[in-house]
């Protein structure tokens, strides 16, 4: 299990290199969606409109945070359970998007993506809302407002401490993990 | 017959509500410190080593514990002998929308399952009343978050099927959806009562604190057979693999028609705020 530091955008080489269980400190700027989001960014693809920032390289965080106190960037920030985002998923990866953030089982469809276009799934601790706030130096609403916490935004992160819990190998750690692990 | 203000019970409510955001209770944070020494996977002990940070920040209370701050659930056990002056639903769903704004609390309720629009202040909350003996009220609420809630599963078994068919269900819930529920989990089972009734047996037994016992020595040592399995799963903290899935399981149960074997499981995850206040 090796550890990284890395910064976004990333690149093909930095993604190939990483395995399940690999501890990440992420620095840069990340994009969070979630639900509601994911679908207006998939129906303006559909429509042929320009998407509210360039996917190269990106790294998409699903995200709903808790309102910010006045003076704050950001409340409570942890990350939601990927599946529901698992039919936009492999879309965005078309188009460049290089790494997602959440927690929890993906579906074969993403993870089939995963390898065909060198993208990564990296595990936040869910529920550490307040821990992660600290890595979020900056953010703000980028497109799509009206849907309040589900708002498209674009955050700057330090040291985002991440595992990788999926590859471009196809390496599941929910799946990898648990054989570890499982005792009859 | 006692009087209790309906501004007692919104206040109360919104004390309640802040706090367990903030500050997870001294029974998680002891069966989260009690897991770090049970844990065998290393990415597991990190895991739970960011979780115990985690409660610290918050607690500090400028930044929730988690950015789900949950449906406000409330068991509201209102004493026969007494009276609320006012009504007792508005009064709770006041102080669920007085700590979902004055606490920076995220509001998470949309008034409509299918169209979706959000209530904008967490309301109304899920209430669920009961007439007890006293003159007192007491109220207990859970901050429950719809991760784990999404994971939770209900099942009208066959008589037959026997407390085997009860566990092995149990198992199948946690064993299919657990990783995605943020574990380490706490697991509430209500076995019996009818279909509405074993889910609601498992919400509260969600609610309890994960080292509370059964007082029915035959149950005591269901939760404690329930607990072992679980943890064989190697699910782990967040699912990564390891050796802690679940820091309690708890049961519920009410009689039942001859004819049935209800089973609910509800699941709640590390974030499990839960409080209580009687007034």
């Amino acid at each position: 299990m090796a550890e990284h530091k890395l910064t976004t955008p990333l690149t093909d080489e930095v993604v190939r290199k990483l395995r399940i269980g690999d501890k990440v400190l992420l620095s840069g700027v990340i994009y969070g969606a979630r639900d509601a989001a994911h679908k207006r960014l998939v129906e303006a693809m559909d429509k042929g409109e320009k998407l509210p920032m360039s996917l190269d390289g990106a790294v998409i965080y699903y995200v709903g945070p808790s309102p910010p106190r006045p003076g704050k960037v950001i409340g409570a920030a942890g990350p939601t359970t990927a599946y529901r985002m698992d039919a936009y998923a492999p879309r965005l990866m078309e188009v460049g998007m290089r790494g997602m953030i959440a927690k929890g089982k993906r579906s074969d469809a993403v993870k089939d993506g995963m390898k065909k276009h060198g993208v990564a799934y990296f595990g936040a601790t869910g529920g550490a809302g307040a821990l992660i706030n600290k890595c979020i130096k900056a953010a703000e609403v980028l497109a799509y407002e009206d849907l309040g916490p589900e708002a498209l935004r674009r955050m700057e992160v330090e040291d985002f401490p991440l595992i990788v819990v999926g590859d471009s190998e196809g390496g599941d750690l929910y799946i990898e993990g648990r054989k570890r692990w499982e005792t009859k | 017959m006692r009087i209790i203000k309906a501004e007692a019970i919104t206040e109360a409510i919104a004390k309640l509500g802040v706090a367990m955001n903030y500050e997870i209770g001294a029974d998680m944070r002891c069966a989260i410190a009690e897991a770090l020494q049970r844990e065998q996977s290393e990415t597991g002990r990190d895991v739970l080593k960011q979780i115990q940070e985690n409660s610290d920040i918050a607690a500090k209370g400028e930044v929730p514990y988690c950015q789900d701050t949950g449906t406000a659930v409330i068991f509201a056990e209102v004493g026969q002998d007494c009276h609320v002056d006012g009504n007792l639903e508005e009064a709770i769903n006041a102080g669920v929308r007085k700590a979902y704004g004055d606490g920076f609390l995220r509001k998470s309720i949309l008034a409509d399952p299918l169209r979706r629009k959000n209530t904008g202040d967490n309301t109304p909350a899920v209430i669920h009343t009961f007439s007890v003996p006293g003159d007192r009220l007491k109220l207990t609420m859970g901050a429950k978050g719809g991760g784990s809630e999404n994971m939770s599963r209900l099942a009208m078994l066959k008589p037959s099927d026997g407390e085997e068919g009860v566990k092995n269900f149990v198992v199948e819930a946690i064993s299919a959806g657990g990783a995605n529920a943020c574990p380490p989990l706490v697991i509430g089972v209500g076995i019996g009562g009818n279909f509405e009734k074993a889910a609601l047996l498992a919400k509260k037994a969600a609610l309890r604190p994960p080292a509370s016992v059964h007082p029915d020595p035959f149950y005591a040592a269901m939760e404690e057979e329930l607990l072992g399995r679980l943890n064989k799963l190697g699910i782990g903290p967040m699912g990564m693999g390891g050796t802690v899935t679940v820091l309690g399981v708890n049961i519920e149960v009410f009689p039942c028609h001859l004819v049935a074997l209800p089973v609910a499981v509800n699941v709640n995850c590390h974030a499990d705020r839960h409080g209580e206040v009687v007034l």
